[in-house]
């Protein structure tokens, strides 16, 4: 009896990994321990994705799980008198667990795809909106001033205030000067690594006015915690006039860029 | 699937099996204790130096999470008890610090506990014992194959105290953080320490890995056939394969990473790095290069760090469901797949590395087909508890929890796989938890439920089982504490590896649920003094055990308990596979591998023992 009890015990234990496992999923979003905030166009697809993974992956989790603790439950040695089943196998079972999973993680690696060529692959024909250059333990931003391009004289430099206009495309060169650091925006769902040597464009589309967190995602040193920037998106009019303001900041602070700026491109 | 063999033949003899004398013949006195003890050419010898090499610094690495933990939780707040003896000011810990708390974590945790626990003690240990050899193909190589970790531990272990700390770079070392000394104070001095430590520990992998596959294919005992081996011995020869091949790249890697930090080569440093406004280096080079060959090793290695773990738990399931495996050979392809496909699936670490994205679909649809041979793995073990008669002991115990947190280790994997969801979680806490769950809750837990099984054959003595129940459920319940949480962190997107991320807007709220989890972790650590107590104690005055206290059919179990030199006092021959447990019509519940077909000749055996 007090054999069958343990059994009994450890079966419950077992089963609380998927009642637990599930009730914390499902508590999460009550208190916001949750997806942030999507304010962009492309985000939906990455979340509904999310959603359709872990949908997917709780139903085997949860069915998994309850086989493991019902089978502990039922084939307790102390439940039993005769011998246990002489099973070696079945090919039909075999045959079953490999292609039904096989068939649907074929089926999301498929459909997930343009999700991705969305977000890296189809980048928007335009000149680039602004440079970000990552440094140690800072964003530096370059506008491309009045004449529209980069590594021009008229250049608007910042560092850590990135200012976007919302409902429509825009196009971020990255880049780093020193060490590998990644620009995430976690309520655009954008993360890229700035690679020193490399030019990568970075694009999306923001639909919601507001102001947001750019985190450092990538190890860059013992600053990296504090690499924090904020990006504001604002009504195109709204961004005309930022610029306008910074731009005549910029002009009665400092002497005109060099042309042969280091980090020019 | 075999069917139990209806004659004696043995179907192959591989020779070289014959017991022979000790190779190295008594001297007494300090030399005999150092050739027996020490710089002992014995394969359980070398197992057990690595054992407890290996768990002593499972507790060095416990402790340097509990201190990342301290600051994830409260950051800033004076660390209690040691804060002082590390910190200037007071006992608060520096940001700088903190990077290197969790890079030689991760460091001290793959490299010097669960690579060596799983094929250096539990390969050294099992491999000649189960396949009926006497010992290693090469005692000597096997020997060095030890000692070649030492100084790995002291590089590793040296590098703390030198100036600048130990590596900061994080594990993984990217460049040019790790190459560039003027990026970070740990670049100096500290990281090539690391770096020659890894070059040993890959010496050392190397020699035995050499042995490992050699042993296996050339000293089986006769009628030992290939698909009559245990699951921990086609573990342990996959793994060796795979350390085989990937290993020579990440040593290649690891020098040119030497090279260019010592020689001023340009390999992963391109041009016009400016390092604190300095320019920095020759230039020429490509950071990303250092990821792909870094990962080459590194995502096979995973797989190093995780099939030993599962060819032992799928024998301990048998043993203990007194059933046969479910599947035994659907279980070999499976593991030989997942080594397979481990050689195309390095790029997923490089999603949002600034690769190629169209390269980052191949490397996704390779992926999500790795998850394939797991899952058939998964239902296998299923299947194996199936119609059993399972008992509850704490080795069981761990492996039924093996299962189950490997499912979900796996199951988190998918999100990771699908390339647009990675975009948002990559480097988050998501990914700590889905390792966590592969390679603490899978692999720790089925290394704890290796030891209280094979600690009889290698001590002689059975570990105490109440408190190994304790000690098994107190683990479970805080390991799912401190690291199921870790996946909700990640769906915030909490950044992994900041010293103090609550000045972020976005995760600021999240402390509350950081300091639960810090909680959990003390627990969890505080609990492996139950199990240090047990080891130790029943080490020296557990229960006597026989020669086969669990009725296992494999031929560890056919030796004395401990092995004398040469392992075994009779020349095992092998009748059947290692999975005969209940079969219909037998007497015993039991047929043990060595045990002779015929029905007079079960029964005088069932006499015997």
């Amino acid at each position: 009896m007090g054999k069958r009890l343990a059994g009994i015990f450890w079966s419950l234990l077992f089963l609380a990994v998927p009642v637990l496992g599930v009730l914390t999923f499902a508590v999460a979003p009550a208190y916001d321990h949750w997806l942030p905030k999507d304010v962009s166009e492309h985000g939906g697809s990455i979340d509904s994705l999310f959603y359709f993974i872990l949908a997917l992956t709780g139903v085997v989790f949860v069915v998994t799980e309850v086989v493991l603790f019902w089978f502990m439950w039922k084939y307790d040695a102390a439940k039993q008198s005769g011998p246990a089943t002489y099973i070696q196998g079945s090919h039909t079972l075999e045959v079953v667990w490999t292609i039904i999973p096989a068939a649907t993680l074929l089926f999301l690696a498929i459909y997930q795809m343009n999700a991705w060529a969305d977000v890296k692959m189809r980048r928007p024909a335009m000149e680039p909106t602004v440079e970000v250059v990552a440094r140690q333990f800072e964003w530096r931003l370059r506008y491309p001033g009045r004449d529209g391009s980069l590594g021009t004289p008229d250049d608007l430099f910042l560092v850590n205030d990135l200012h976007l206009p919302v409902d429509e495309d825009v196009l971020i060169q990255l880049k780093s000067m020193d060490v590998l650091h990644s620009f995430f925006l976690p309520n655009v769902r954008i993360k890229q690594d700035a690679v020193p040597g490399m030019k990568i464009p970075v694009w999306f589309k923001a639909r919601d006015v507001g102001e947001y967190d750019i985190v450092c995602a990538e190890l860059c040193g013992w600053g990296h915690y504090k690499m924090k920037g904020r990006v504001t998106f604002e009504s195109r009019a709204d961004f005309d006039a930022w610029l306008e303001r910074k731009y005549a900041e910029q002009g009665t602070t400092q002497p005109p860029a060099p042309a042969d700026d280091v980090a020019a491109n | 699937m075999t069917p139990p063999p209806t004659t004696a033949t043995p179907a192959v003899d591989h020779g070289s099996a014959v017991v022979h004398a000790p190779a190295h013949a008594a001297e007494g006195g300090i030399g005999h204790f150092l050739s027996t003890y020490v710089f002992s050419k014995d394969h359980k010898v070398i197992g057990l130096q690595f054992l407890f090499s290996t768990l002593l610094w499972f507790l060095i690495g416990g402790l340097l999470a509990l201190a990342v933990r301290w600051q994830v939780a409260w950051p800033w707040s004076d660390v209690p008890v040691v804060g002082k003896l590390f910190a200037q000011e007071g006992g608060q810990m520096a940001p700088e610090f903190y990077t290197m708390l969790f890079t030689m974590h991760a460091t001290v945790m793959i490299f010097l506990v669960i690579i060596p626990i799983l094929a250096g003690a539990f390969g050294n240990f099992l491999i000649p014992l189960m396949i009926g050899a006497d010992d290693m193909a090469f005692p000597t190589l096997n020997m060095l194959s030890y000692w070649f970790m030492w100084p790995a531990f002291v590089c590793f272990g040296a590098s703390f105290f030198v100036e600048g700390g130990a590596a900061s770079g994080g594990w993984t070392s990217y460049p040019t953080l790790s190459t560039n000394p003027a990026s970070s104070p740990a670049s100096g001095m500290g990281q090539t320490l690391w770096l020659l430590g890894l070059t040993f520990v890959g010496v050392s992998s190397m020699l035995g890995s050499v042995n490992y596959m050699t042993t296996i294919i050339l000293m089986r005992a006769p009628g030992m056939t290939m698909f009559r081996l245990p699951m921990t011995i086609w573990a342990m020869f996959i793994t060796a394969v795979l350390q085989a091949f990937a290993l020579p790249v990440l040593t290649a890697a690891g020098f040119m990473q030497l090279s260019d930090r010592m020689l001023g080569t340009g390999f992963f440093s391109p041009e016009g790095n400016v390092v604190n406004n300095a320019i920095a280096g020759a230039g020429g080079g490509q950071p990303l290069l250092w990821q792909h060959l870094f990962w080459f090793y590194s995502h096979p290695a995973v797989y190093i760090m995780i099939l030993p773990a599962m060819g032992m738990v799928s024998d301990i399931l048998t043993v203990f469901a007194r059933k046969p495996l479910f599947g035994y050979r659907p279980m070999v392809y499976s593991i030989a797949g997942i080594a397979g496909l481990g050689f195309i699936v390095w790029g997923h670490h490089m999603f949002m590395s600034g690769m190629n994205p169209a390269l980052g679909i191949t490397f996704m649809v390779s992926t999500m087909m790795i998850a394939l041979p797991s899952a058939v793995k998964t239902f296998n073990w299923l299947g194996t508890l199936w119609g059993g008669k399972i008992q509850f002991t704490t080795s069981m115990l761990f492996a039924i929890s093996f299962v189950s947190m490997f499912i979900i280790g796996g199951l988190s994997g998918i999100f990771m796989a699908a390339t647009p969801v990675d975009i948002f979680i990559h480097d988050t806490y998501f990914i700590v938890a889905h390792f966590h769950y592969v390679l603490f809750a899978g692999t720790a837990m089925g290394v704890w439920a290796a030891i209280y099984f094979w600690f009889p054959k290698m001590f002689g003595r059975t570990m105490n089982e109440f408190w190994g129940k304790v000690h098994f459920f107190l683990t479970f319940i805080f390991l799912n504490g401190t690291f199921f949480t870790m996946h909700i962190l990640g769906a915030v997107g909490f950044p992994r590896r900041l010293a103090d991320a609550y000045h972020y807007e976005t995760f600021h709220h999240l402390q509350p649920l950081n300091a639960f989890m810090t909680y959990c972790a003390i627990g969890m650590v505080a609990t492996q003094v139950i199990f240090a107590a047990n080891f130790i104690y029943s080490m020296f005055w557990g229960p006597v055990a026989g020669r086969n206290p669990w009725n296992a059919n494999t031929l560890e179990w056919t030796a004395p308990s401990p092995p004398g030199h040469g392992n075994f006092d009779y020349q095992p021959v092998v009748y059947r596979g290692p999975y005969e447990y209940s079969v219909p019509g037998v007497e015993k519940d039991h047929l043990m591998q060595t045990d002779p077909p015929n029905a007079a000749a079960v029964a005088a055996a069932a006499a015997a023992h």
